[in-house]
């Protein structure tokens, strides 16, 4: 298929959900029963529309590789959600929070997916109000709001820092009410290894049972892929140890197209990197920029004498400070978007002027303590300064924060249409795992967002479009020679993988990529870097598979195996990464072409380039990817360049 | 100042819940205080396949103090020497060059050895299945300011939903008691409007499967509110007791 339909309806923005609502097709009750979907994954997107395709009344079967569907990664999000409910009376609006993330994301986002995602905001924040999330109210009773990086309204829903917390327990126990009732049948502790295709059509999935190692079959009418992002390439990240790539990429292996790959986004408030023992990266909420002020010394030798433990933060006098955010953005400020922030600190540190290893700034809060007092300071950030001080074991309330930008969420995904269905029929993917909604820069406060609608309001809507043709189709048998297949192509590969008996364990092979990724396709790329990158990965890609080791069994609880199994996929997630950035000579969010940028060193994008999104299909093993271009048609609103300072 | 520090660890290793198990001790030089536990177990791993051993099996997975997976009963303690952390935000700089550290699964009847320090602990959620939610369809859902509720409730609201179901207070029970797990989502509903209306059967639901789970009950000695890694206070035990009484009363 070269083709690409992205099925988006005729007519004005504001109409065109309604308008396709009002024209889908519907199945009856009694013929839900008949449908069986597979969701995999358990997020805030997989585990609100297992729930939600329950209580309609299909029969779904959903997977997640943790012990419980509470541990998602959607978990660890904390500083909140939009939505455009305007209860602040501070001029919000579904356009202005369309127009908002539209422009957050760099223009390389769809209107209509967007403005679709603004439009749906409010229903979230009533269905998480009643299914009892706890979010933070007003002395009043009325639901609190803050505001969040790149918005100048207060339309941030949040409960302290655990927003995510608090959102995925509601549609967790959403779907535990359906377990409950038996329209869910769960699986933990169950990873999806491959997709299974009759005619043309994804009817089923191989797990690995994650306790037992053994590989089990299963049938439906429909997959969605609900399976989050792929920024544990960069081994460090902010992603959970055991989110990967590997559902998305089995289905791209399988014709699926891969949108926007190179797109992943820095976040600016990281605990910095402590040193080469280091696992992952823990991120600060983005919350904190509020009242927080970021700084590092005006003078390069303070900035020496910091790093060399001869002087402390607090020894430097007020004028001898460059809060930069402020000075460079003052319409924004300490609340300019994730990547402005970002590359901000990256440029400090750069030119010498970085603290703590050198590649970190400050997040101060002695002038918000000063003039709230610490008790507001502590009700509004407590858990983090909590967590702050056992990584780090500085106190934040008495000195500053040091931060540094990290990988943590990635924009790219699988290709999807209007109707979130990827390039192959009956294959749907949602929330982090597909690419749709937020271009270049996922603004604070929106991937939640995303997550519940599509699990919550899109999804349940749209598949019914596609199954209402698949009542007639009976269950599909396991034992069909499509899924036989299938399963023999992964045990060959598991055993491929334990008959190597290398050198190199699986984490010390990932972080040789990570350093890759991060040096080469992080926040700044170049040309050659990227060029080079490629020749790398091809390196490492031929190490991996014939110097890994993994110990124990194939058919039995290995740990080993489950990460060598990821990194075969990362490895590969890296590479068409580094291709699609090659492509994009351009900068656009937290995506920098170092060629590529203003005399100001703003990021400089080619609109009459590259709006498009980039939709690779995989063509085979070590065949380069085709790359076809879905067009970003603006229709509604003027792209501009993005403009902080005013 | 974080230094490195040389240490022994001493590991329950048990092949599944139908095998023995026993302690196995291991060195480990050169551990950054500066790392995390799981970090220190990761560096041991490590060496372990190098030297041709399985590694030690574990839970884990944001590293970030809020999923709920990592566990380990380290030095008597459930997540540690600390107090209002997971074992993910315990750092080595809580130990001494030489100590020996002992690390343990959970020590309960109703969380099972799956493999080493890895427990079955999908109890918790057959409890929530049974009740633990409010029932409302997807959809359906009317303004969220139609249902006002004080700054105060709904941040007692937030204290009791902040549990994060890892199971410290099973494992920290003389008794293997889920009240506290229990009582903590009862507590968040009890609190806010929404779902009152199925209260009772909430709090009865959920009690009577905690009870045919195998766990014990509340003898108040406080264990649990000690080494719950969110603070998660025993009030909320008061609080579903008083809510079942309650229930039990209408009947």
């Amino acid at each position: 298929m070269s083709q690409l339909d992205a099925k988006i309806p005729q007519g004005p923005l504001e109409s065109k959900w309604s308008k396709y609502k009002a024209n889908q097709k519907l199945v009856n009750p009694a013929n839900k029963r008949r449908l069986d979907v597979i969701v995999v994954g358990t997020g805030l997107a997989g585990s609100s529309a297992a729930a939600s395709l329950a209580e309609m009344g299909f029969h779904v079967y959903n997977f997640c590789i943790q012990d419980s569907p509470r541990r998602a990664h959607s978990i660890a999000a904390q500083g909140g959600i939009n939505a455009a409910k305007n209860y602040q009376n501070d001029g919000d609006s579904v356009y202005r929070l369309f127009y908002d993330t539209i422009k957050g994301g760099d223009y390389r986002a769809r209107e209509a997916n967007v403005y679709r995602l603004a439009e749906v905001s409010n229903s979230i924040i009533d269905q998480c109000v009643a299914q009892g999330v706890p979010f933070a109210r007003e002395y009043g009773g009325t639901l609190a709001n803050r505001s969040f990086g790149g918005a100048q309204v207060s339309r941030t829903f949040y409960s302290r820092g655990i927003t995510g917390q608090q959102l995925l327990l509601g549609a967790y126990s959403a779907l535990s009410r359906q377990v409950g009732l038996g329209k869910v049948e769960l699986f933990t502790r169950h990873e999806m290894v491959e997709l299974v295709m009759i005619d043309g059509r994804a009817r089923g999935i191989i797990v690995r049972d994650l306790v037992s190692g053994k590989l089990k079959r299963f049938s439906a009418h429909a997959v969605v892929i609900a399976s989050g992002g792929y920024g544990n390439t960069f081994f460090l990240s902010s992603n959970a140890m055991e989110c990967n790539g590997s559902a998305a990429w089995q289905c791209y292996k399988k014709g699926a197209y891969f949108g926007n790959p190179c797109m992943a986004q820095i976040h600016p408030t990281c605990i910095p990197q402590h040193g080469d023992q280091q696992s992952k990266l823990t991120l600060m909420s983005e919350s904190l920029r509020n009242d927080g002020r970021i700084w590092v010394p005006k003078k390069i030798e303070d900035a020496e004498a910091i790093r060399a433990g001869k002087l402390r933060p607090t020894q430097i006098k007020e004028e001898d400070r460059d809060y930069y955010l402020e000075r460079r953005y003052p319409a924004f400020g300490n609340l300019v978007p994730r990547d402005v922030a970002s590359r901000a600190a990256k440029e400090r540190c750069d030119a010498g002027y970085g603290v703590g290893t050198g590649q970190a700034v400050y997040l101060d809060f002695a002038e918000p303590i000063q003039r709230l007092g610490k008790d507001v300071v502590t009700e509004r950030y407590g858990n983090l300064f909590q967590m702050y001080e056992k990584i780090t074991a500085d106190n934040p309330y008495e000195t500053p924060m040091m931060i540094f930008p990290a990988i943590h969420y990635t924009m790219g995904g699988l290709w999807v249409d209007y109707e979130l269905m990827t390039t192959i029929p009956g294959l749907f993917a949602i929330g982090e795992a597909n690419f749709s909604d937020h271009g270049a820069n996922r603004l604070g406060a929106s991937a939640l967002m995303q997550g519940l609608a599509d699990g919550y309001f899109i999804l349940p809507y749209t598949i019914q479009n596609y199954l209402s043709d698949q009542i007639q189709v009976p269950r599909f048998s396991t034992d069909l020679p499509e899924f036989a297949a299938a399963e023999k192509e992964v045990m060959d590969k598991i055993n491929k993988l334990m008959n190597i008996k290398g050198k190199q364990t699986v984490d010390e092979i990932h972080k040789k990529l990570g350093q890759i990724m991060w040096e080469y396709v992080g926040m700044g790329r170049d040309e050659a870097g990227l060029k080079k990158a490629i020749e790398l990965l091809a390196d490492i890609k031929k190490e991996f598979w014939t110097d890994v080791r993994i110990p124990g069994q194939a058919i039995d609880l290995n740990i080993e195996l489950e990460k060598a199994l990821r990194l075969a996929d990362f490895i590969e997630i890296g590479e068409l990464m580094a291709h699609d950035a090659l492509d994009r000579a351009e900068s656009c969010g937290g995506h920098f072409r170092l060629e590529h940028q203003t005399p100001e060193g703003e990021a400089l994008r080619h609109d009459d380039l590259f709006a498009y999104v980039s939709c690779w299909a995989y063509q085979g093993e070590n065949k380069a990817p085709v790359m076809y271009k879905e067009p970003l048609d603006y229709e509604f609103i003027e792209r501009t360049q993005r403009n902080y300072k005013s | 100042m974080d230094k490195n520090i040389n240490i022994k660890v001493r590991v329950w290793r048990q092949r599944s819940a139908k095998d023995k198990g026993r302690f196995v001790t291991y060195d480990l030089a050169n551990i950054s205080q500066g790392s995390s536990f799981l970090e220190m177990l990761d560096i041991l791993n490590n060496q372990l396949i190098h030297e041709g051993e399985e590694p030690i099996v574990f839970d884990h997975d944001c590293r970030e103090g809020i999923c709920g997976m990592c566990s380990l009963y380290i030095d008597g303690h459930p997540h540690g020497p600390d107090n209002l952390i997971t074992t993910c935000q315990l750092h080595m700089r809580k130990f001494n060059d030489g100590d020996t550290i002992t690390i343990e699964p959970w020590r309960s009847a109703g969380f099972p050895v799956i493999r080493d320090l890895m427990v079955d602990r999908t109890s918790f959620d057959k409890i929530q299945q049974a009740g633990g939610f409010v029932s409302v369809n997807t959809g359906s859902a009317i303004d969220g300011n139609a249902i006002p509720i004080s700054h105060d409730t709904a941040e007692l609201a937030i204290d009791a939903a902040s549990c994060i179901g890892c199971g410290a207070c099973v494992a920290a029970c003389k008794n293997g008691s889920a009240m506290l797990f229990v009582s903590a989502k009862v507590s968040q509903f009890a609190l806010l409007p929404q779902g009152r209306t199925e209260a009772a059967r909430r709090v009865k639901r959920m009690v009577a499967k905690m009870d045919e789970l195998g766990f014990g009950n509340c003898t108040n000695t406080r264990a649990c509110e000690v080494e719950c890694p969110k603070g998660v206070s025993i009030s909320n035990i008061a609080r579903m007791n008083r809510e079942f009484i309650k229930a039990k009363n209408k009947d």
